[in-house]
This record gives C-alpha cells, structure tokens and sequence, in this order.
C-alpha cells in the first residue's frame, strides 16, 4: 500500500491542495451553528432583527466561499487520483511485461488482468475519495468536538467519548472488511478465469454438448462469489445504524446534561442548539466517513494487490551464475539441469545436458511428447534459467542476456502459433520494426506464406482477427515463421513449429531456411526425424535426458530411441515405395 | 456488439433502465420489504428532531427547565433510534441481497448467451472485450445500483416525509424551501447530463484498453520472445493517456455535483434561519426556538436527499452505461434455433450435398462439394494447408452452417436436427488443444463426468498419457490453469485424446488430432484410434499421410475443392497431386 503513494509523487501539490480546500470548507460549514446561537440567543431571545439579518448573511457567504473551495478540491483530488492510477497502470504494465517465463507460469494471467482492470480502478476511486473526504471528515468531528468544548468543557467530553467509540467500531469492520474483500476478488478471479477458459474453448465445449454444465459450473463460482458478497455486506451494513445509534445516545446525554446546565444557568438556549447541531454535523460526517470507508477497504485490498505484483521480482530468485567464457561458439550449454519447481518434489525436466554448437551450426532436437524439447529450446535464449549448469551464449551466459541482446540475437518460432490483432504487417513487424515492404516479401517467401498473403484482399494490410483465428493452422505457423525471418537473427529457434505444416511445405521451408545468406545458427525441434536429419549435431532427449548425440548415421547405428523414432516414420513409407 | 446501436443517450439509458427493472422483478418481495422499512426508518428519523425541539424548549433558561418532561421526550427519542437502527441494518441487507442477486443473474444470463452465440460470433470478437463487460462493468453495475437503491429510496421518502413534517412546523417557511429546493435538482441534472457521454467514453477507452491488456498478457510469452515489450508499453501508455484524459474530465464534472448542490442548501439554510427568526421576533407563538432548531435541521435533511438523488443519479447514470454494455453482451445474436423434423434413425451415413461455403461472401471457398460416407467408412481428408479440411469439419459439426446445399445425417438435413443431438453423434479431437481449468481427472471425464478411476485411467493409457501424468507432482488431481499451463502442446493433446477414449459416438472426427505428438507415440495411439474407430464412421484430418494409408476414402483437396478422391493405392498410381503430396513428406529416404 505504502509502496504505491510513491506514484503520487508528481502530484505533491494536488494532493495537498485538495484536502487543504476541504478543510477551509470544513472551518466554513463549523462557523454556521455559532451563527445560529447568535440569532436565537442574540436576535429572537432579545428581539434584535438586525443580529438575525447580518448572520444569514454571514451564513450565505460562508456557503459562497465554502463553494468555491469545494470545487478547487475536487479538481485537484480528480487531478491527482487520475494521474496516480495513470501513472500506477503504466508502471504495472510494464512490470508485468518484463516478468520472465517462470514468474508468469507462476502468477497466472487471469488475476494479472484483474489487478491490472478493477484493481486499479478502485484505488483511483480511493485516492480521489480520500483527498476528498478524508480530510474532511476527521477535521469536521474534531473541529466540532472542539467547539463543543469551548462551549462547556464538560459537554464537549460526551463529544470525546464518542467519537473513541466511533472510531472502534468504524476501524473494527473496516478491518474485518479489507480481508473479506481480498478472499472476494479472489472468487472474482475464478470467475473471470472461467470466462476466458470458456471464451476460448467454444469448439470443444460445443462438441461434448457440455454448455449447459458449463453453466453449472460458472453459476457455482457466482454463487459462491454472490454468498461472499452477502456475507461481507451483512458486516458492512452494521456500520450506518451503530453510528447512527450512538450519535442519538449521545444526544439524549447531551440534552438531558445540557438541560440541568440550562437550569443552572452554565449555559444559554442557544447555545444548547449549538451542542445539539454539532452532534448532528458529526453524525452527517460519519456517514459519510462510513461509506467512504467502504470504499477506502476496497481501495486498500486492492492497492495491496497491485503492490504484491509490483513488488514480484521479474524473475524468480535464482543462483546466476556470473562466469563467462572465452569462445567463438554462438551456444554453449555445461551441465545444464533444469526443473520448472524450484520447491516442489516434480522431476527435472532436463538432466546434465552438454553441447557446443558454432556458428551457422543446425541443431537437431528430436525426442517424444514432454521428453523437454521446447524445455530445451526456452533455456537457450534465457527465457527459463538453468537450476544447474551453465549456458553461454557467445560466451556471455545466458541469464545474463538483456532484453535488448535477446532482441538482437535471437528469433523464436514458438509451438503456439500466436498472432496479435493487427494486420499481417504490424505482426511481422514484431520481429524488426524497421523492416521494409520489400524485406517483408522476402520473408513470406522464405516461410512460403507469401501465396496466400497475395491471395487476400488486404495482402500485407491484411486485418488479423483475435489471434489470427480467420487464418488456418498451418497459415498462422507460416507468419509466425516469416515473422521471426523479418528479424534475420543471428540464432534461430523453431520450436516445433512446422507441425501443422504438410510436407512438402515444411521441406520447402527446410530448404529456404537452409540458404539463408547471413548464416544463422539454427535450433529445429521437432518429432518428426525428417526435419532434423541432415542437422549438424542432433540432439536426442527422453524424459529429460540426451540418450543420444550426433549425426544423423551415428545416431542410426548408436541410439535405439533414435532409430525407434526414424523408423517409425520411414520404414513404412519406405515399404510402399 | 461493437456496433453501439444506443446513441440517443437519455432514451438508451430509460430502456437499459427497464431492463434492469425485469431483473428486480424477481426481488419485487425483497424491494417493497425494503421499501416499507424505509418509510418506517424514514419517519422516525424525521420525528426525532422534533421530539429534540420540543426537548429544547422545555429548557428556556437558568430556573425554567422542566425536567422530567424532557426526561419522558429523552425515553422516547431513545425507543426510536433503537427501532431505526435495526430497520437501517435490514434494510441494507435486503438491497444486497436484491442487487447482488440481479448481478449474478445478469451475469448469469450473459454467461448461458455466450453459450448460444454462433461460432462465427466468438472467432471474431475478442475475448477481452467479453471479460470487460462480463466482469468489470457488471461491478460497476451493480456498485452503481446497490447505491442506486439504498439513496434513492431513501432520498425520496425523506423528502416528502421532511415536506409534511415541515408544512406542520410552519406552512410559511416550508415555501421557501419548497420553491429553491428544485435549484438544486436543475443543477444536478444539468451536470448528469453533461458527464453521461464522458463516462461512456470512458468505458469504450477501457474496453480497448483490457482488449490490448489481454492479448499482451495473456500471450506474454510470445511478446517477450520477440522483445515487444517496450512497444506494448507504448501502446499501452498511449491508451492509458486517453484514458486518463477522458476519466479526468468525467471524475471532475461528476464530483462538481455535491459542491453546487450543497450551495444550494446554504442558501435554503440561511433563508430559513432569516424567516423563522423574523417570524419568532415579529409573532413570538408560531415559532419557537427548539422548532426552529427542529426546522433548521430539516432544511439541511430536506435538501441532503437531493445531494444523495443527484449524486446517485451520476453513480447510476454511470451504472447504466456500464449495464448497457452488459445487456448488448446479453442480447448480442445467437445461432438460429434448433429444428426438428424426424426423429434419430440410427443411420450415421454423411453425406455432403452440393455444399457451398465461404467465411466472408468476398471469397468463396467451398464450391458445390458433393460426397457421401457410408456408415462405418473411415473418410480422409488431405491437402496443403488452407485447403478447406478444418472447414468441413465446421460444417460437419454445425459451428457454421453452409450457405448452399446441405449436409446429409443418415438422410436428414443436420440443419433439421438440433445442434446439441446432431453433436451427440460426434467425438471429436481438434487441432486445437482446449482443456478447462480443471484437474486432469475432470478434464479426461469432460465427457462423462461419471466415469470412474479406473475407466479415466485406462482411457489416459490408451492415450499414452498415462506416463506424464504419473510424474506430475499431484498426478490426476493436477490442476491445469488456464489454456493447459505448463504443459507441452503434445501433452494437452494426448489429453484430449484420453478424453475422447471415454466417450462412445457414432461418428469420429480427428482433425490433425496427433499433430504435436511425436511419432512414437503416434503409432502407439493409431492402435487405440483403430479400436475406437472400428465400425464406426470416421472423419479423419491428418498431414502425416502414413497414418491415413488404411482409410477406406481419401479426398485430396485444394482451395475447397476435392480433387482426387480414392483409396490410398489408386491415388499413388494415379500419380497426381496426392502421388506428389504423398512422396514430399520423404524427400531424403532414398
């Protein structure tokens, strides 16, 4: 919570501006009950009219300029609670784009786009109240205490009392709520996350008919979220009718002291009406206070929520290890484990992995479903961190890459064939932003996608619907391969990512990536042991490890995992020949 | 729903009040409840003043109070608090009850829509879009209208109660109050009026804003691979400045409201102290002191309700802006309506009849397909990619209906059968690995939650996913997040697969459904897809060629049209497109 104020800083002069107008309407609005004993005790107890003219209008300027300080606070309070929650989404932004792999793996996307939505609309509502009201309202009931007191002492102690008691009871479910609230954006997130999950999946729901337990099963995450609400509503509507009865007990104390301090002459009718209209000028505020505290409890769960994501390293604490290595090799890995929970008991997903590939070298990485291929490929540019070992990248080890090495070196195919919307440009343009019309061509042609980007009507301008969905599988792989062309890294790494390609395509591809002119070390994962048979060094995983390396003949002779896989695709084609 | 059919913006926000009205009607016990203790509350909180004023003159000065009549007034000022107090609390609890209610259920609705939305409806709107209105606006909603409900009700009782308790006190002054009081409502309307398109505003900018906010982080992974980081956060924060531009504006002319009203009430106080005094000095017996501190403090009651009313009206000017967006969600087309004509004859012969289909009307890309699949017979589909294969199984299953011909289900139209039975008939195994976000118990048993243990394992062995999920750290009560987590495409597929095992349809579709499994395993799975499909229809969308070799049909297609059909000998000899296709995938074997 602390940790977002600094995000006020810019707005220093607001946010003392505007609880500093609050409080001149404050003094304003406490002068209006002395004017009121004035015209009891002074204008109608005496029979003076001209006391009662020059009080109303005391009271209407007092309003005028109570107006006019108003509107200055809410203006620099609008001001300043705007600009905070600009400023708190930027930096929150941009810290979640910064997160590393495993930290994402960990947070989850979905209550990373509710903090970054309803959270921060809710601490902007908060500041914004807070500059308004909180102020205010403490300088309202302790101004009027005050007043009270130097009216009589005495009385002015029921004043003390209550508001220690007030403040008890207001502090007590403001607590109890800022923890109901957490535990309720909680189910909030499983109710977003249920949207997105069914938003995405309508095809396989629909298939399996399963709508209407889809229903069930969302109508259960709101029933649970709607019992919560009612639970954390039922407290928080304690709040008005416990103010509301202690004010009036303490009104009833007040007459009936007041009334035996009339009888003795201590003090005045009008003055008794003074002590009374304070009493209710506190009321009034509490009110607001409460309601204001309603908000502040959401506010606060949520600045709290929003701090714990900008307080998350953007990786997760690991051993980096600093070395470096004299070497002309582009890739380098030493030993290298890795395990994806750092805590838990779950197995390595890489076990002490060696090799050395040079530049303009083709790696081969073949292995069976979760034998940790892509595991492998994330640890070359760093985007995962080796839990033992080490990999240098033209010998600069890999943890240490910065966003702006990563970007120079490296282009990545991912398996998931991800597009933003846009247009076909704007997403190769991911890949080198200063890439012109022509170089764009050049890698469609490369990733044989340029037939089909001439065949639409847009051609480059092409408009890609959410995520590319009006493009197919195979043609969305395709851009994600020229898009990573666009780039012409230095090392490239195509993670699986010709397997919704046939394959004549994919040798196409093969062939173009082999030509390219500036020589890129090359990374091809794949299952299928026609894209990686003529690699330079391949590189065969099962269940972690490398049961196998080399080339293509060697491994056929040494490695049973190799020839199990090659023949499986081969032999067979190989007999209808 | 990106077309905003509501501009007119006063008589949008009347008809999205009503809609919310047909949503109260399930709580009309709890509201008129509500209603009635809020008169109660009402008239007792409007009495007590007055039972403080006649207090107040029963002290005149030193030696003339009269004790025990205050006492006695004291007693039952207290009686009243008490009762008011707990009618506040029951109050507060019936309007949760009551909006949080009607939230669930819009949400609800909105929930059971997507549902019936036409697939063509989903592929092109984002889902960001969809959780922004699901989500946030539905709070916001309901923020604004649990407000809404406890003020207004509220305000409005408060004020007529104040007029009749006034108007006893003293006709004279109550005009005055009377007559300047609707200043304030004029202002506060004005001001309504004025912020009601900012905060609409104000709601698109956010909705573009969570749109861009899922794409970069729900596929944060890709954009940190290429480094697009800093661009995103340019993109964002150029947003974000429109955003803040625009909330500026609306949070400041919205907060204008409570100031100038609150003028108006000093004005109206000042008024009425100069009155009521005047009246005191000149008549003595109309007014006394204690019921011009009684007045007094009505004044500022009378007035308080048209600050909360005008503050509300803002909160929920805003709150229909919001509950508009919900509603277009809720009201956004669905499929057309489920037809039947015959009943299931158990025949699951397909037939494709002169079938043609485009996804935009520019570009044709199915063009009078005919073809029909005898039961039993195991259909494969082939062809470069783009070629219409994923497109036929769209058709097949109804995700799109086709724009000429029809498509035949054991002679009955499938547009004449509803979607739900006509699905019945399918299992399916897409390309597109979607698990929910479930443990991978529930996931394999999607299909049939009853499914005991045993029956879910052997179905995840058949799947050769049995040996993954034992190695993860809670084996079958794993929970996937969202989109799979941290499992491998491949992974998610034999998941997919495991989950079809357990079901028993008449007609199998596999689109590309061993695509990210490695060939070992493939093979291995072949087996199984062999036991399943045997006797059974079967639609079969493969790339790897070798895996199609012993299908009865092959259609070859090419830009949506078939080309070459036959088994897989005929069409190797006859040295076409499928001959070229065929031998590509072993350019190196010799």
């Amino acid at each position: 919570m602390k940790k977002l104020l600094v995000f006020l800083k810019d707005y220093k002069k607001e946010s003392v501006l505007a609880p500093t107008f609050k409080m001149l309407e404050a003094i304003f609005e406490l002068l209006v009950p002395l004017a009121v004993t004035a015209i009891i005790d002074e204008g109608i107890n005496k029979g003076n009219s001209s006391v009662v003219w020059r009080a109303c209008g005391f009271m209407l300027l007092l309003g005028v300029v109570g107006l006019i300080s108003a509107l200055c606070a809410q203006f620099f309070a609008a001001r300043a609670a705007v600009g905070f929650a600009t400023k708190v989404r930027s930096a929150l932004f941009s810290k979640i784009q910064s997160f590393s792999y495993s930290v994402t793996d960990k947070l989850g996307t979905s209550t990373l786009i509710t903090r970054l939505t309803s959270d921060i609309n809710s601490a902007q509502t908060g500041v914004n109240m807070f500059l308004r009201l909180f102020m205010r309202s403490p300088f309202i009931v302790f101004g009027a205490m005050i007043c009270a007191m130097l009216i009589d002492f005495w009385l002015g102690l029921i004043f003390a009392g209550v508001i220690v008691i007030l403040a008890v009871i207001v502090f007590g479910i403001m607590l109890i709520n800022i923890k109901l609230h957490k535990k309720t954006q909680a189910r909030l997130d499983g109710v977003v996350s249920k949207v997105r999950g069914n938003y995405g999946g309508t095809r396989v729901v629909r298939a399996f008919n399963k709508e209407d337990e889809e229903i069930e099963e969302f109508d259960k995450r709101i029933d649970s979220l709607n019992k919560l609400q009612l639970f954390s509503g039922k407290i928080s509507a304690l709040m008005n009718p416990l103010t509301y009865a202690i004010i009036n007990l303490a009104v009833i104390l007040l007459i009936r002291n007041g009334a035996l301090e009339v009888e003795v002459n201590g003090i005045t009718q009008g003055e008794l009406i003074a002590l009374y209209n304070y009493m209710s000028q506190i009321l009034v505020e509490l009110i607001k206070l409460a309601s204001l505290i309603i908000t502040l409890n959401k506010a606060a769960a949520s600045a709290s929520r929003i701090s714990s994501i900008l307080d998350t390293p953007s990786d997760i604490d690991h051993e980096v290890s600093k070395s470096s290595l004299e070497t002309d090799k582009t890739v380098v890995f030493e030993n290298v484990s890795f395990r994806y929970d750092t805590e838990g008991e779950g197995e390595a997903a890489l076990k002490d992995i060696s090799f050395t590939a040079r530049r303009g070298d083709t790696i081969g990485i073949i292995g069976g479903t979760g034998s940790g291929k892509s595991t492998l490929a994330n640890l070359i540019p760093g985007f995962y961190h080796a839990t033992e070992g080490n990999i240098f990248i033209n010998g600069k080890n890999a943890s240490l890459l910065s966003a702006d090495e990563l970007e120079a070196s490296f282009a990545i195919v991912p398996q998931k064939a991800t597009l933003f919307s846009g247009s076909i440009r704007s997403n190769l343009l991911w890949g080198n932003k200063n890439a012109d019309e022509d170089e764009l061509w050049n890698a469609l042609e490369l990733a044989c996608a340029k037939d089909f980007v001439e065949e639409k009507a847009g051609r480059l301008d092409e408009e890609l619907l959410q995520g590319g969905k009006n493009f197919s599988g195979g043609q969305r792989q395709r851009l994600t391969i020229a898009r990573a062309l666009v780039r012409r890294p230095e090392i490239l790494i195509l993670d699986d990512s010709a397997s919704a390609l046939d394959y004549a395509t994919e040798s196409a591809l093969r062939k173009n990536i082999a030509s390219l002119d500036y020589d890129p070390t090359v990374f091809i994962v794949s299952q299928r042991a026609s894209s990686i048979m003529h690699a330079d060094l391949i590189i065969v995983l099962e269940d972690g490890e490398a049961v196998g390396m080399g080339k293509h003949e060697e491994l056929l002779e040494t490695c049973e995992v190799y020839r199990e896989i090659y023949d499986s695709q081969f032999s067979k084609g190989g007999e209808s020949k | 729903m990106s077309k905003i059919k509501n501009k007119g913006s006063l008589k949008g926000s009347v008809s999205t009040f009503f809609k919310v009205l047909k949503y109260l009607k399930k709580y009309r016990f709890h509201f008129i409840v509500s209603l009635i203790f809020t008169a109660v509350s009402v008239g007792l909180t409007l009495y007590v003043p007055i039972l403080v004023g006649d207090a107040i003159d029963l002290a005149v000065g030193a030696s003339n109070v009269d004790m025990s009549g205050i006492l006695a007034i004291l007693l039952k000022i207290g009686i009243a608090v008490g009762i008011t107090a707990l009618l506040q609390w029951l109050i507060n609890v019936l309007n949760n009850r009551m909006v949080y209610g009607i939230v669930r259920n819009v949400r609800h609705e909105a929930f059971a829509r997507i549902q019936k939305m036409p697939v063509s409806f989903i592929d092109s709107h984002r889902s960001g879009d969809v959780v922004s209105r699901l989500i946030a606006d539905s709070d916001q909603f309901s923020d604004g209208l649990l407000m809404g409900f406890s003020q207004f009700c509220n305000g409005i009782m408060t004020i007529i109660g104040t007029l009749i308790f006034m108007f006893f006190i003293s006709p004279a002054v109550t005009l005055i109050v009377v007559f300047i009081t609707p200043l304030s409502l004029f202002v506060a309307a004005f001001i309504a009026k004025k912020t009601y398109s900012m905060f609409k505003r104000q709601s698109e900018i956010r909705s573009e804003q969570t749109a861009l906010i899922d794409e970069m982080v729900g596929e944060h992974k890709t954009v940190v691979a290429f480094g697009y980081q800093d661009d995103a956060v340019k993109t964002f924060d150029e947003i974000n400045g429109r955003l803040s531009k625009i909330s500026l504006k609306a949070i400041f002319f919205s907060s204008t409201t409570n100031p100038s009203t609150r003028f108006v009430n000093s004005i109206v106080y000042a008024l009425v102290a100069l009155t009521g005094a005047m009246i005191c000095i000149a008549g003595g017996s109309a007014i006394s002191p204690g019921s011009l501190t009684s007045f007094l403090s009505y004044a500022t009651q009378y007035t308080k309700p048209f600050n909360e009313i005008s503050g509300v009206v803002t909160e929920l000017q805003n709150a229909l802006a919001c509950a508009n967006r919900v509603f277009e969600l809720i009201e956004s087309p669905i499929e057309s309506p489920d037809v039947k004509l015959e009943d299931d004859n158990g025949d699951s012969t397909v037939e494709f009849r002169n079938v043609s289909f485009s996804y935009s009307p520019e570009k044709p890309l199915i063009k009078s397909f005919s073809f029909k699949a005898e039961e039993g017979k195991h259909i494969a589909i082939v062809g470069p990619t783009g070629c219409g294969k994923t497109t036929l199984i769209n058709l097949l299953m109804r995700f799109y209906d086709v724009d000429g011909g029809a498509i035949l289900l054991g002679g009955r139209d499938i547009r004449e059968i509803p979607r739900a039975e006509l699905r019945e008939h399918y299992g399916m195994v897409l390309q597109d690995t979607w698990l929910s976000d479930g443990t991978i118990r529930d996931n394999i048993a999607f299909a049939r939650p009853d499914a005991t243990d045993e029956e879910i394992v052997a179905a995840a062995k058949a799947a050769h996913a049995h040996s993954f999920i034992k190695k993860l750290p809670r084996g079958y009560s794993t929970v996937i997040g969202e989109g799979g987590g941290a499992l491998s495409q491949g992974q998610k597929q034999l998941l997919c697969i495991a989950r079809i095992m357990l079901t028993d349809p008449e007609i199998l579709i596999l689109d590309e459904a061993t695509s990210s499994i490695d060939t070992r395993t493939e093979i291995r799975i072949q087996k199984a897809f062999k036991k399943l499909m045997a006797g059974r229809t079967a639609f079969i969308v493969a790339h790897r060629l070798s895996t199609i070799k012993g299908s009865d049909v092959i259609l070859v297609m090419k830009d949506g049209n078939v080309i070459e059909q036959g088994t897989h000998d005929e069409l190797l000899e006859r040295g076409g497109f499928y001959n070229k296709l065929y031998n590509s995938q072993f350019p190196d074997a010799d």
